[in-house]
C-alpha cells in the first residue's frame, strides 16, 4: 500500500469576526496518492481555495487553523516552522493562481522569474539559473522561449502568462502542484491547450496535483478523483468516471443538472435546468449527508 | 425573414491606434469588425459567439448605439438606427436594451433599486407616482424578486439577485430586444441555472428577441435559436443551433467547440470529433486549416464570402486561402 503523499486529516479552519467564531472549514479530510490528479470542485464560498491556502501556509489572519493535520511526506506542514516551510513552498509544493497578471512581478522579466527558483531553491548561479529558465519555458511550449525569456509580463497575452506560472511553478519537480483556477480567466480554445499542458508536463514527471474549480467540466478532463465542497464540509468524493455517472450526495446532483451540457438539447430538447435552491430545500441541511467512496485501487495512476 | 426586428447589414468597425512607436507616430487601423451582417427575428434568440477580440462586443455596441460603426447599417423595423436620420438615445431606449456581465459593476451603488428603475420611466414621460411603482413591482416580480425589496440598495443583494436587477433594468422600459453580454459568466454555477431559465421564461412571456454575446457554447446551445460564429471580425459560420452544434463545417467552430471541457466526453474517453457528422462542404474549395496563422488586425481581412451550404447555414470560405 503505498502512503498518500498528502493526507489532510479533519482540518478546521476558523475565522475571528468580532469575538466570536466562525468556522470556515468543518474537518475537512482527503488524501492525495503520488502521482495523482485530485480535484476540489464547488461554488465560491465553499472553501476550496482556502483548503489550498492552508497546505501551501499561507493562511492570513484573521483565518486561522483550529484543528486538524496536513500531512505531506510524512510530515505535518502546519507544524513546520515557517523558515522550513519557505523552503519547501515553490520547491517540493508549487501553486499556480487563477490570475497570471497578478501573480507575476510586472518589474521583472519573466526569465529572471523563472531562474529565481533556481537560485533560491537549487544554488545554481544566475548564468546557469537563466538558461534553465530558458528550457522550463521551452518544456511549457512557449514559442521562441529564449526571446520571450526577456519579455516582461505585461508583453504577453493571458494564455502565455499562464504557461510562465506553469514554468515557474514546475521548475523544481515539485510533487505536488496546487492549481487554483488556472484557466478561469481564459478563453476556451487557450483553457484547452492549459488544460492539456498541466495534465501531460504532470503525467511526464509524475506530479500530483490539486486542482480547484467551479466548474466541473474542467475537472473532469483533467482529475482522477474529485471530491466536492460545500458550505466548508467535504460531501461527496469519489473517482471522477463514479461521481459523474452515479452522483450519490444531493447537492452533487444539483450541481450537475445545474449546468447546461454540450449535447444534451440535440438528444432531449431543451430541459429546464435545475435549480438548486428550488430542489434542496434547506441548504442547512446538506452537509449532515456524506459520501466518501473509498479508493478502488491504491496509488493513482497518471 | 418574416418578422425580422433588426437587420445589421455590411457592418464595419475601424479603431485608429497609435503605432505604438515611442512618439506615437505611424497611426494604424484596428479592423475590429469587418463586414458583418445578420437579422434578428421577433421572439428569436441569436447568439454571437467567439474570442476575445473577434469583435462580438464591439457589434453589440454599434447596435445600442454605444459605439458608431465606420460603415455599414443598422435597421430596426426598417429605419436606420445609425447615420443621419437616426432616432435620438430616448427613442433607441425603447427599441434595444442591455443586460451586463458583471452585475456588481452595473448597478449605481448609491441608488436604491428603485430609484434605479423608476430614472428611466421617469425620463420617458411617465409622471404618475402610482404608475411608476406599479411598473416597478409588476416588473421586480417578473424576475423573481419581492416588490418591498425596491428600497433596498445594491450593496445588499446577492450576486444573483443582483443579475435579476440589471435584468429588471433593461426590461423596465419594455424593449423588443435585448442585448445579453455574457450575462452568466460572472455568476456561480448554481445561480446560473437560476437566471438562464428566468431569462427563457422571460422571452416566452414577453416576446422578447435576445442578442447574446458569449462564449459559452454550452449555454449558448441550451438559449439560442441561431448562432453567429465570429472570428477577427468576420463571420466564419452561421446557422441554426442544431447545425452550428451537430454539424458544424467551419474548422474555427468546431476548434471552439472542442475546446469546451465537457464532464460527459471526457469520461467517455472518445475524441470529441467524432460526434460531428460532416456537414455537406462544397467541393473544391479550401477551408482554413487549424494550423493557418492568426490574421493580422490591422490589415485588411482579405475579401472572402459566406456560402450556403444547407437551409440558412452559412460558411465562410479560408480567409488564409
Amino acid at each position: 500500500m503505498t502512503a498518500p503523499l498528502l493526507d489532510i486529516k479533519e482540518l478546521k479552519l476558523d475565522v475571528s469576526a468580532g469575538r466570536s467564531l466562525l468556522p470556515i472549514l468543518k474537518g475537512v479530510s482527503f488524501q492525495i496518492m503520488p502521482g495523482e490528479a485530485y480535484g476540489l470542485v464547488g461554488e465560491s464560498g465553499s472553501g476550496k481555495s482556502v483548503t489550498s491556502l492552508a497546505v501551501m501556509g499561507l493562511l492570513k489572519r484573521p483565518l486561522r487553523v483550529s484543528g486538524g493535520e496536513v500531512v505531506f511526506k510524512g510530515q505535518n506542514l502546519l507544524a513546520l516552522p515557517k523558515r522550513e516551510m519557505r523552503r519547501l513552498r515553490g520547491n517540493r509544493v508549487a501553486m499556480i493562481f487563477q490570475e497570471p497578471m497578478t501573480a507575476l512581478n510586472p518589474l521583472s522579466t519573466v526569465g529572471r522569474q523563472i531562474a529565481e527558483m533556481f537560485v533560491l531553491h537549487q544554488g545554481k548561479d544566475w548564468g546557469e539559473a537563466m538558461k534553465l529558465a530558458v528550457d522550463a519555458l521551452a518544456s511549457v511550449r512557449v514559442p521562441n522561449p529564449d526571446r520571450r525569456a526577456t519579455n516582461y509580463p505585461h508583453q504577453m497575452s493571458g494564455g502565455l502568462r499562464q504557461r510562465v506560472m506553469i514554468a515557474m511553478a514546475l521548475a523544481c519537480n515539485p510533487d505536488l502542484l496546487i492549481a487554483d483556477e488556472p484557466t478561469t480567466a481564459l478563453d476556451v480554445t487557450v483553457q484547452a491547450e492549459v488544460l492539456r499542458l498541466i495534465k501531460e508536463l504532470c503525467a511526464a514527471r509524475g506530479t500530483a496535483v490539486l486542482f480547484i474549480s467551479h466548474d466541473l467540466g474542467v475537472i473532469a478532463s483533467v482529475c482522477q478523483r474529485v471530491g466536492v465542497m460545500y458550505a466548508g464540509c467535504l460531501v461527496e468524493e469519489n473517482d471522477t468516471a463514479l461521481l459523474f455517472s452515479d452522483p450519490r450526495h444531493e447537492y452533487t446532483r444539483g450541481l450537475l443538472g445545474a449546468l447546461p451540457r454540450l449535447g444534451s438539447r440535440s438528444l432531449h430538447g431543451r430541459q429546464r435546468l435545475v435549480d438548486i435552491d428550488s430542489i434542496i430545500a434547506d441548504r442547512s441541511k446538506l452537509t449532515e449527508t456524506r459520501f466518501i467512496a473509498p479508493r478502488r485501487d491504491e496509488g493513482g495512476k497518471p | 425573414m418574416t418578422g425580422s426586428l433588426l437587420q445589421v447589414d455590411d457592418l464595419h468597425v475601424r479603431f485608429p491606434v497609435s503605432g505604438g512607436g515611442l512618439l506615437g507616430t505611424g497611426r494604424r487601423t484596428l479592423y475590429a469588425v469587418n463586414g458583418i451582417s445578420f437579422e434578428l427575428g421577433k421572439g428569436e434568440c441569436l447568439s454571437i459567439v467567439g474570442e476575445s477580440g473577434c469583435g462580438k462586443s464591439t457589434t453589440a455596441l454599434s447596435i445600442l448605439g454605444l459605439q458608431a460603426p465606420t460603415s455599414g447599417t443598422i435597421r430596426y423595423r426598417g429605419q436606420p438606427l445609425t447615420g443621419p436620420g437616426a432616432p435620438g438615445r430616448m427613442q433607441r431606449a425603447k427599441a434595444v436594451q442591455m443586460v451586463f456581465q458583471d452585475p456588481y459593476a452595473s448597478l449605481n451603488p448609491r441608488q436604491s433599486i428603485r430609484a434605479s428603475l423608476a430614472a428611466p420611466l421617469r425620463l420617458h414621460g411617465i409622471k404618475s407616482a402610482s404608475e411608476i411603482s406599479d411598473r416597478i413591482e409588476a416588473m421586480l416580480i417578473d424576475v423573481g424578486l419581492k416588490p418591498e425589496q425596491a428600497s433596498r440598495y445594491p450593496h445588499e443583494f446577492s450576486g444573483g439577485q443582483r443579475q435579476r436587477i440589471g435584468i429588471a433594468r433593461a426590461l423596465i422600459l419594455e424593449p423588443e430586444i435585448v442585448v445579453l453580454d455574457e450575462p452568466v459568466s460572472a455568476l456561480d454555477v448554481s445561480i446560473r441555472a437560476q437566471i438562464i431559465n428566468l431569462l427563457l421564461d422571460l422571452q416566452e412571456k414577453l416576446g422578447l428577441s435576445y442578442l447574446m454575446i458569449s462564449h459559452d457554447l454550452s449555454v449558448v446551445e441550451h438559449m439560442s435559436d441561431r448562432v453567429l460564429v465570429m472570428f477577427f471580425g468576420q463571420v466564419v459560420e452561421e446557422g441554426g443551433w442544431r447545425q452550428i452544434f451537430e454539424t458544424p463545417a467551419h474548422p474555427y467552430t468546431r476548434r471552439l467547440i472542442g475546446a469546451i471541457p465537457d464532464p460527459e466526453i471526457a469520461m467517455s474517453g472518445q475524441p470529441k470529433a467524432k460526434r460531428f457528422h460532416d456537414a455537406q462542404l462544397p467541393a473544391g474549395r479550401g477551408f482554413g486549416s487549424d494550423g493557418s496563422p492568426a490574421p493580422d488586425v490591422f490589415a485588411a481581412p482579405t475579401p472572402s464570402e459566406l456560402v450556403e451550404i444547407a437551409d440558412s447555414h452559412r460558411v465562410r470560405l479560408s480567409v488564409a486561402a
